[in-house]
Formats: structure tokens, sequence, C-alpha cells
């Protein structure tokens, strides 16, 4: 335990080493960390002696070899012809375009839920509790499957719009809810609509120039103007008077039915859907209690000071409760998006093909390189939790600072 | 609170420590007992029944080899496997065997340094779609929807068909079966694919048979069989003749109901060599004498495995097509005992 | 005063009037629906919007399961008896329910599983309610041998000298508490381990030869159904609980290295999902052991599941420990307790009070992701619904009635210990008051 010894101090003993409080801690972490890197060596040297026995290396080769297997909902070009690397690409991308959609929508049920379950009106307290505590006190996994059966029994197939008696038929000719997903008008960019587009990205910016010019105003002079009118107005008058002045550049294709599937338009999948609505629910559940928890936390003479201020309810929440609720709400939110990433890793259940499903599903499957294969999956998704935990923590900070 | 699971495993551990190398018929001798890594579940080839017992073509594999290694069918311990985790789980030492609907393949041969030990069912992958989609042949299937099992060849084989002959579609992973069924079921997909096998269990369990087809394009080739691990020859060798046996007995006529009448000796030398009246067969394989006799005793011979789980007498109503003996026009062709 | 009363005939009235009834809208239902249904437009509306949709669920659901069909041998049987009517098919569950509790034990052993069962409630009781007697936690501390016998069985001697061998680390740890605390907690497993690992299995297969004691072995991959979620989630919530103490003090330790040790392991651990470390647990831990050594299935994955809650516990007691104002520190160390000390007598039992809650919390996460073992071929409730149950020629085609057979279970239990979890919130917060 101690062979070190420094003969230079002569009042030095090694039971100090133990003993004295000045060199135990010392003595305890290289104790600690000696044994942690033996044994990381031991496991090291254990796998190459196994993979040794069985004729079998690690090499990461297989990454640039053809992958030889279609991937359905694919955000950037992929062909089975494509490599392993871009199939884990096109995986990379499902995760977080799952992730991305599911914290949004699970935000928006969870607050909604939050203030709902605190509303005076009986009924729908009552049925926002039952909702969370269904969604809260079931497995994750078995909400997936539940969603994703719900979501392919109760939609029609595409082959009930077809015929003259379809027992289907598309919502105003553009939007058909199939048990495949989801069909929308797909938009087509002709030459000329770049101008649209920069005029309707200009009108967001000068709807949000024109709030912050009504706020100053009112604080300066206390004179309001009709900001939603005019926001309206900016929102549509420019862009729709540059598309028509333009000659109308951007079009839509609709779906259509058109052999086995409808074409034309942007499908977005149902195993997206099922996955997608599964883990916002689940979540959102979570979520509207750390909402109910954190509108509690105020104190009612917050509400009581903003009511005999003369606030609306609508304001008092808006500008009273919640952004001092959301110290206590952004904590356990960041969690909880993180969890709601990690979770998509269960996409193999229902078909989705995120990064489990390519690299940890297929390219594991068809190479049969699982060592290599589960530890990129584990480094992506540490990178990404990572990411997420290290940017939400940088806004927890910013809304902290003005506490002081 | 719970440390006594980790102790009693610790124990365990140290008792059921597998040597993942050369002397596999020893440990399973020692041992009492197969271990024989089987699919989740498959019907005809591996399904539990109520009371917990496994049943199935692949099932009858491992028991027969658990009869020929240790003279007792029911010596097996059975660890059901999902794709993705069934070479490692071969490979780490846990189970003996895998006999788990595996496509032979050359990467999985050489590449993965596994063993195939032989083909217990040729197999290759085909389409079923609803007869109301009017469709006769899988060239007509340009823009389909098709639902596919993840984790298989038949997505490599799926991608490469479509490719081939310039027409698009659109995959559907699905994990198990049984739900690529309730996708099929429900229209999430125009087309099923799978092993031609697995199409036609799957349609036995439809509530309306008939109201599906099998196209007939059959576009790959799966060899089926079971397999052990790279480099422990003499194993290799007990499952590859007990595969042998089955088929061998089929072909010299020896079934469950007149085996012990042949094993006292017939004129035959062929039957006697294999069922050790004759010659020393099993000694040379390291096994008891009466090897290919239990394990044909077991579950019959392969054709009777084969009428017994997924022949067509039983909801799933395979024809033996390329399962036939060679001799009656299929690809069966056991090298000769002795 | 009276004296020079006025004559003011006034008006006493000496008899009180019968009370008048309230209002018809200021009373009983309609008062009671007026306040909470409907006092404003908004409320109003939303109102009806709930009331509909409860309508459609409960119109959805209730034709499905009260024209069930309860008896059946087989889908097909099934959709004879609905002859097209909606109903559930629930006779997959009355056949199948030993397999979907108790995967493929032995179902003459059934009785075993039920006792331990049934006993478990017994041990948990004096953790979870502190009036009943502290003298029960002798058995909670005797039920995880008596649990370990009961549902693997083999010789009683195995866990026996388990027991004796946590005793004599307790002892070393008695012995030696006074000169070092850590000194002693390391010396105590130290003892503990070596006494299974060296003695445990020679003295136990020793004296089962003289007294057998043995009940018939079960083995491990025969455990499965709802019975594995309950192992499973029990004894990793067991166990991670002082790993993930440990790893909280390591991670508020002013040593360094300690400190970068747990952080790393924390963050990596809560980084990754459970799901890629079961596939650890399944396809690589034997990787990771010497050539020859293979380790049973559920302890691979109950050493996984543990060591991800473990990161989780830790991160809620070290909230628990935050969240203690710092003179607490200061009071323990101005008494001139060591840091041990400090830690076990004044910090620790004030920091794990302020954390029960997440901590249950996570317990109940747990539990819920036990399901997920299922992803890796184990047979627990899901895998055998979806395995064994859905594969098999009779039941193949039903789905919704297993997963949402499945999905009750685990509410009923999971939503029992929230309730329980709230009862504990409330009787701490009065504590405080």
């Amino acid at each position: 335990m101690s062979t070190m010894s420094d003969p230079t101090q002569p009042v030095f003993r090694l039971s100090m080493l133990v003993n004295d409080t000045r060199y135990r801690g010392i003595t305890f972490q290289i104790i600690a960390f000696f044994a942690i890197v033996f044994l990381f060596g031991w496991m090291a040297w254990n796998a190459t002696q196994n993979l040794a026995a069985l004729g079998q290396n690690i090499s990461y080769g297989f990454l640039g070899e053809g992958a030889g297997y279609d991937i359905n909902q694919k955000l950037i070009p992929y062909a089975s012809t494509d490599t392993h690397l871009r199939a884990a690409f096109v995986g990379i991308l499902n995760t977080l375009l799952v992730a991305f959609l599911g914290c949004i929508t699970a935000t928006i049920i969870g607050v909604t839920v939050g203030v709902l379950r605190l509303s005076n009106n009986w009924l729908v307290a009552k049925l926002m509790s039952g909702y969370v505590e269904i969604f809260r006190n079931v497995p994750v996994l078995i909400w997936i499957l539940i969603i994703f059966s719900v979501m392919s029994n109760a939609l029609p197939a595409p082959s009930a719009f077809r015929g003259e008696n379809a027992t289907a038929s598309m919502v105003m000719d553009a939007f058909a809810f199939t048990n495949r997903g989801v069909y929308i008008p797909r938009p087509v960019w002709e030459p000329g609509s770049w101008m649209v587009v920069t005029v309707f990205f200009l009108s967001i910016v000068g709807i949000f120039a024109l709030r912050r010019y009504a706020v100053k105003l009112l604080f300066d002079t206390g004179r309001e103007i009709p900001v939603l009118k005019l926001s309206l107005a900016i929102f549509f008058v420019p862009t729709l008077l540059v598309y028509f002045l333009t000659g109308m550049p951007i079009s839509l294709a609709y779906p259509s039915l058109q052999g086995f599937n409808f074409q034309g338009g942007i499908q977005i999948f149902g195993s997206l859907i099922g996955l997608w609505f599964a883990l916002a629910l689940y979540t959102g559940a979570f979520i509207a209690e750390n909402v109910r928890g954190g509108i509690m936390s105020v104190s009612k003479g917050q509400t009581e000071a903003a009511a005999a201020l003369g606030m609306r309810p609508g304001r008092i929440m808006r500008l009273v409760i919640l952004p001092q609720a959301l110290r206590v709400i952004i904590p356990p939110l960041i969690s909880q998006y993180l969890n709601l990433t990690k979770n998509s890793s269960l996409a193999a259940a229902v078909g989705y093909m995120d990064i489990t499903g390519t690299l940890g599903g297929i390219t594991l499957n068809q190479t049969g390189r699982s060592f290599e294969a589960i530890l990129l999956l584990m480094l992506f998704y540490l990178i990404i939790s990572l990411s997420i935990a290290g940017v939400m923590n940088i806004y927890n900070n910013a809304i902290k600072l003005k506490e002081r | 609170m719970k440390k006594t699971v980790f102790l009693g495993a610790l124990a365990i551990a140290g008792v059921a420590g597998v040597m993942a190398s050369a002397q596999t018929l020893d440990d399973v001798k020692a041992r009492g007992a197969l271990n024989c890594g089987i699919s989740t579940g498959l019907v005809g080839f591996a399904s539990q029944d109520a009371n917990g017992e496994w049943q199935g073509f692949d099932v009858a594999v491992c028991r027969a080899v658990a009869a020929a290694v240790l003279g007792d069918a029911s010596a097996v311990d059975f660890t059901p496997t999902t794709n993705q985790v069934r070479f490692e789980v071969l490979n780490s030492g846990e189970i003996d065997m895998l006999a788990r609907n595996t496509t032979w393949t050359f990467s999985r041969d050489v590449d993965l340094k596994l063993e195939f030990a032989g083909v217990n069912y040729y197999d290759g992958q085909g389409f079923m779609v609803p007869a109301a989609l009017g469709v006769t042949s899988a060239k007509e299937l340009d823009g389909a929807t098709v639902c596919i099992q993840a984790g298989t060849t038949t997505e490599l084989n799926l991608a490469d068909f479509f490719r081939i002959n310039n027409m698009s579609y659109q995959p559907v992973p699905i994990s198990t079966a049984s739900e690529a069924q309730q996708q099929y079921l429900a229209g999430s997909c125009d087309v099923y694919t799978t092993d031609a096998s697995g199409l036609a269990a799957t349609r036995a369990a439809f509530e309306d048979p008939s109201g599906h087809i099998i196209l007939p394009e059959i576009i790959s080739k799966e060899p089926l069989g079971p397999l052990v691990r790279h480099g422990d020859n003499e194993w290799g060798d007990v499952v590859r003749w007990t595969l042998n046996a089955l088929i061998a007995a089929e072909e010299l006529g020896v079934t469950s109901a007149n085996i012990e009448e042949l094993a006292a000796g017939t004129d035959n030398p062929e039957i006697n060599r294999l069922l050790g009246s004759e010659g020393s067969l099993g000694e040379m394989l390291g096994v008891s004498a009466d090897w290919a006799k239990n394990a044909i005793a077991a579950n019959g011979n392969y054709g009777e495995i084969f009428e017994r789980y997924i022949g067509q007498n039983t909801p799933i109503g395979l024809a033996r097509g390329l399962n036939a003996q060679w001799t009656e026009g299929g690809l069966l062709y056991a090298p000769p005992f002795r | 005063m009276s004296g020079s009363a006025p004559k003011i005939q006034a008006f006493v009235r000496h008899d009180t009037l019968p009370s008048v009834a309230p209002p018809v809208s200021e009373t009983g239902a309609v008062k009671w629906l007026r306040e909470n249904l409907f006092s404003s437009v908004g409320n109003s509306i939303m109102t009806l919007l709930a009331a509909y949709c409860l309508y459609a669920l409960i119109s959805a659901i209730v034709p499905w399961v009260f024209n069930g069909v309860w008896r059946a041998d087989s889908i097909r049987d099934c959709r004879e008896v609905l002859d097209g009517a909606v109903g559930g098919c629930f006779a997959v569950i009355a056949e199948r329910w030993p397999q979907l509790v108790f995967g493929n034990y032995p179902s003459e052993h059934y009785g075993r599983a039920v006792i331990a069962f049934l006993m478990l409630f017994v041990a948990l009781a004096p953790i979870l309610f502190i009036e009943l007697p502290r003298k029960m936690l002798w058995f909670t501390g005797l039920f995880p041998f008596i649990a370990y016998w009961l549902i693997w069985g083999g010789t009683l001697w195995l866990p026996i000298l388990a027991l004796v061998g946590v005793v004599a680390g307790f002892a070393a740890f008695r012995a030696l508490e006074t000169k070092s605390f850590f000194g002693a907690l390391i010396a105590g497993l130290v003892v503990t381990l070596a006494f299974w690992l060296f003695l445990a299995g020679p003295l136990s297969t020793g004296l089962s030869s003289v007294v057998p004691l043995t009940l018939e072995r079960v083995e491990s991959r025969e455990i499965g159904g709802f019975m594995i979620n309950f192992i499973l989630g029990t004894s990793c919530i067991a166990l991670s609980l002082p790993l993930g103490i440990a790893l909280a003090l390591g991670r508020q330790s002013n040593l360094p290295i300690i400190k970068m040790i747990c952080v790393m392991f924390i963050e990596f651990i809560r980084g990754v999902p459970l799901i890629t470390l079961l596939f650890v647990a399944s396809v690589m831990l034997a990787y990771f052991l010497p050539p020859g050594t293979n380790f049973d299935l559920i302890l691979r994955v109950i050493i996984m599941i543990t060591l991800f809650a473990s990161a989780y516990m830790a991160e809620a007691i070290r909230g628990g420990l935050a969240a203690l104002p710092k003179g607490q520190y200061e009071a323990g160390d101005s008494l001139g307790l060591d840091y041990w000390q400090s830690m076990r007598l004044i910090i620790l039992p004030q920091a794990l009070k302020i954390a029960i809650p997440s901590i249950v919390n996570i317990a109940i996460s747990l539990f819920k992701d036990t399901t997920l073992v299922s992803i890796i071929s184990m047979f627990d409730m899901l895998g055998m619904i979806k395995g064994p149950i859905l594969s098999s020629t009779d039941w193949f085609g039903v789905y919704w009635e297993l997963y949402v057979f499945a999905a009750l279970l685990f509410f009923v239990f999971t939503f029992g210990i929230s309730k329980y979890s709230q009862y504990l919130e409330r009787k701490l917060a009065t504590d405080h008051r």
C-alpha cells in the first residue's frame, strides 16, 4: 500500500500516509487512480485476449464499405450503394429530427397540461391529472408500441382512397392521413422564389422590431399601439405583394394517389409520427409536473399583487408567474429533454431508422461488428447529451443572472 | 440489500466457467446439458407452448444434437437470441450452437469466424401481397411500400432486387414477425417480404389466407443452418453429422417408429453403421455408439421433423420443395456414412 | 343611558325567521357545476371539449372491454365468438397468465416465487413506514438471502454462508471502526468479498453434502415475465443506493482525482441511453472478462442497470447535499468530527431526507426501464409478449390486449409507489414546520 517514502524528511513516517490527514487524501487518490488504471488495463487486456482467441480484430474499416440496405426516411441523399458511414449519418439526422420535434411538442403539451391542471375547471383539471398519471406510470416502450399500433390501425391505408367508392378522402385535397404517414403538399421553388423568401424573413425581423418598439413606446410615453394587427399586416402584406409581383414563383405540388402510394407531396412517415407522439406525450407528462411544481413555487402573493395592479389573468400568467416559475422549471426541463433524446433510441421498436436502427441495428447485423458499432453508438449519444446539457446550462445561467 | 444475487451468480460464474475454445464436446458432456441458441419466436421454427416447452423445426435440431451427445433429447437449455446478439452470444461461449434460421453467407463464415454445420432448410426470399392489389409478379412492385424484418439478409436482397430491376420502393423495417404481420394487415405496407417459409407461416395465421398471394419470384438463396464457433472442429463435426444423420435416416427409411427394430441389425450395412450396430463411427466422433439412433429417436428423421412442425398438415403447410431428398428432386444430400 | 331613552318604538324581533332555502344557483350540484365547470364562457367551452374527449375515449374503450372474450383456445376461436363485433380477445391473458407473470419458471414452484413476493412487502414495510417496530428491520436484512434461496433454489448453505460473510465483514468493520471509519469500511468489504470468493463455495458444497437443505434449482433463464421486472427493479434500486451515495460524496469531495473519476463516471452513464448499456451487458461484457468466465445474463443486466441507476441516484443525493446550508458542514467541523463522522452523523441523514422524493422518482423510472431488457432477448413481461406469445400459432395476431394488460400491471405498481412518495413528501413537509 505504501511503497513511497521520502528519505529526506526524517520526521516523515510511513504510517502518516494513512493516519495524517495531510497525506491521507493523496494516498487514497493515488490508490484509486492506480486501481482505475489497473481495472481498465485488465479489461483491455482481456478484450485483446478474447478477440485473439476468436480470431477477430477491432477495425472500423466496415464504415467505408457499401451498406447495401435502403432507408425509408432520409434527410440527406442516400442509396443502398452508399457506405455504412453515410447510413450512420442518415440515422444521426433522423435521431436529431425526432428528438427536436419531440422536445418542442413535449414542451407545448407539458406547459399546456401543467397550466390546465391548476385550472379552476374541475373536469379539465381531473382530465389532465388523469393524463399525467397514466403516461407517467407506464413504461415508455409500451407507450411507443401502443401509440404506433393506434397509428397503423386507426388511420386508413392508402388503398382506402382508391376507386369509386373510396372509404377515405383527402382533407382539402391537399393532406392525406394514411397509416403509412401523413402526406402534405410540397412547395416547388421556381426562379424568383428567393425574393419572396427574403421578404418573408425580413418581415419576420420587422415584426420583432415592431414589438420592441411598442414596448419602448409603452414604457417611455405610456402610449399603446395595436401590436397584433400591425404584426399581422407586416406578416402577410409584403410577402404576398412580392409573391404576386414576381409572378407567383412558388407553387404547391399536391400529393396524389399513384400506383401503390401517394406521390408528389412530402411524406411524414408513420414510424416518425408514432415515435414522435409517444415520446412527446410521455415526456410531456413529466414536463407538466415540472411546470405545475414551478408555478406552485411562485407564492400566491405574486398573483394577488398582479391582480391588484389590474392585470388580466392571461397577463398575470405570462408576465408575472411564468418568468419566475421558469427558474424552477428549466433545470428539470433540461433533463427531460435529455431523457427524450435518449429514449428516442427505442425507435427500433417501431422501425424508425434512427442511429440505433442504422448503425446499431442493420449495420451491426450485416457486418457483425457489434463491438465497434456499440462503441460508436455510445460516443454519439454521449456527445449529444453533453452538448444539450452544455447549451441548456448556458441558458440556465443566463436566466439565473437576472435574479440578482 | 440484494447482495445474494451477486453472490449466487459469483458462485455460478465460478462453476460454470466456459472454455470458449476447443473442447466444447467435453464441456457439454461434463455439464450434462447442451446450451442451444434459438430464435425468440418464429412460428414453426421455434415457439413456446403454454407450458413453456420450446417446439419447432430449429428446436428439433438442438434436441437431436443433445440426444446424440448426451443420450437425452431433453437435456437442452435454450437461450432465445435476437438478430442483434446471436453471433456474440455464440462467440462469448454462452451457447454451444446456434440453430436460429441463420443464412449461411461468405462473410459470416469467413469474416465473422463462424462455422456452419450444414443446411437444415433451403429457403429463399419471396413476396406476399393482398390478392385485392391485383399484382401477379414482383416486377410490378415499382413504388411499393415493403415490410421487412430488420437485421436479416432480406434487407440486402431486397435492395439488390429493386436496384437490378430499376424500381423504387419504400422499406418499412419491423423488428419481429408478429409486428410485421400487424403492419401488413393494417395496410401500412403493400408487400411483406421474408423467407418463403416465413411467408407461408404468416399467411397460415391470417383470418383469410386466400386473400393474400405469395408471388412466384424467389429473389435470393437462403440456406439456413445450425452453426458453431470457428476453431473447434470436433464439435463442428458432431453438429454436422447429427444433422446429416437425420437426413440420411430419411433417405434410408429409418423412422422413429422402426428405429428400435432396425437398430438390432439389418441387411443394409449403411443403416448398421449409422445406427451403431456395425463399425465405430460414434467412437470416431467422440460420442457413444448409438449416437445417431438417439438423435433420430428424439424427434424422428428429417422428414418426420419437417412434417410435424412445418409440413403440409400443420397450419404452416409448407411443401417439401427444395427440401426433399435428392432422390426426389430436392437438395438434401447427406454424405455417406462410412 | 337608559334613563334618557327616546320614545322611539324599537322593533325587536324575538323569534328567528325560518331560514329560506338558498337560491337554486347557489346550492348543491348546480352551484358546484357553476363554480367548477361553467364559471365563464371560456371555461364552459373547455368543459364541453373535455366532456367530448372523455365521451370519445369511453365510447371507444367500453365496448371493446365489455364485449371481450375471456374463454377461447386461440385467436381463431376468439374471432368466431366475436363474429365481427368489436371486442378484445382477453382469453390470451387468461391462458398465458402464468407465462406473463412467471415466464418459464417451473409451474410446480410458483409457490416459492409467490412467497418471496409476499415476503418482499413484509421486508419493505419497516423501510417505508417509520411507525412500524424497528425490530422488523432484522427481517429486511435477512430477506435478500431468503428470497434468493426461494427463487433460485439450490442449497440453503450458500445464502447462509453469504450472510455469514456479511456478518464477518460487519464484525471486521466494528473492530476497526474506532481507528478509521473509511478504513474499516474497506476492510469490511474486503473480508466479505474474500469470504464469498474463497470460503463460501467450498464450505457450502461441504456442508450441503452433510446436511443437504436444498430446494430444486431453477436456472436464471427460466425466470421471466413480470417476475424478472420485479427482481431487476428491487435489486437494482437497493444496490444502486449505496453506490449512488458513494458517487455523490466522491463528486462533492475535495480530492481532485476522486472527484474527476466520479464526475466522469456519472456524466458518462447519464449521457448514454440505457439500451446501449444493455447491449454492452449482453454483447460486450463477456469480452472484458478473463477468457473462460461467463456470467449469468441476469447478473450482467443487474450490474449494468445498477451502474446506470447509481449515476442518477448520485445526482439526486448531490442535490440533497447541495441543498444543505453550509452551516451544517461547518458545525460538523467545529465539533471536531472527521469527514466520515460528520457525513454519517450530520450531513447524510439530512441530505437523504431532502433527496427522498427524487430518489423515489428514480426508483419508479428504473422499474419502468426494466422493460428494456426485452430488447436484448430477455423474456421479461414485454419480451414474453413480443416473443413466445405473439409468435405461437394460437395467438399470432393479438396485440392490444397484451400491451394494455402490461401497461395496467405496471401502472398499478408505479402508481402505488408514486402515491407513497406523495405521502412521504407530505409527512416530511410537516416535519419542517
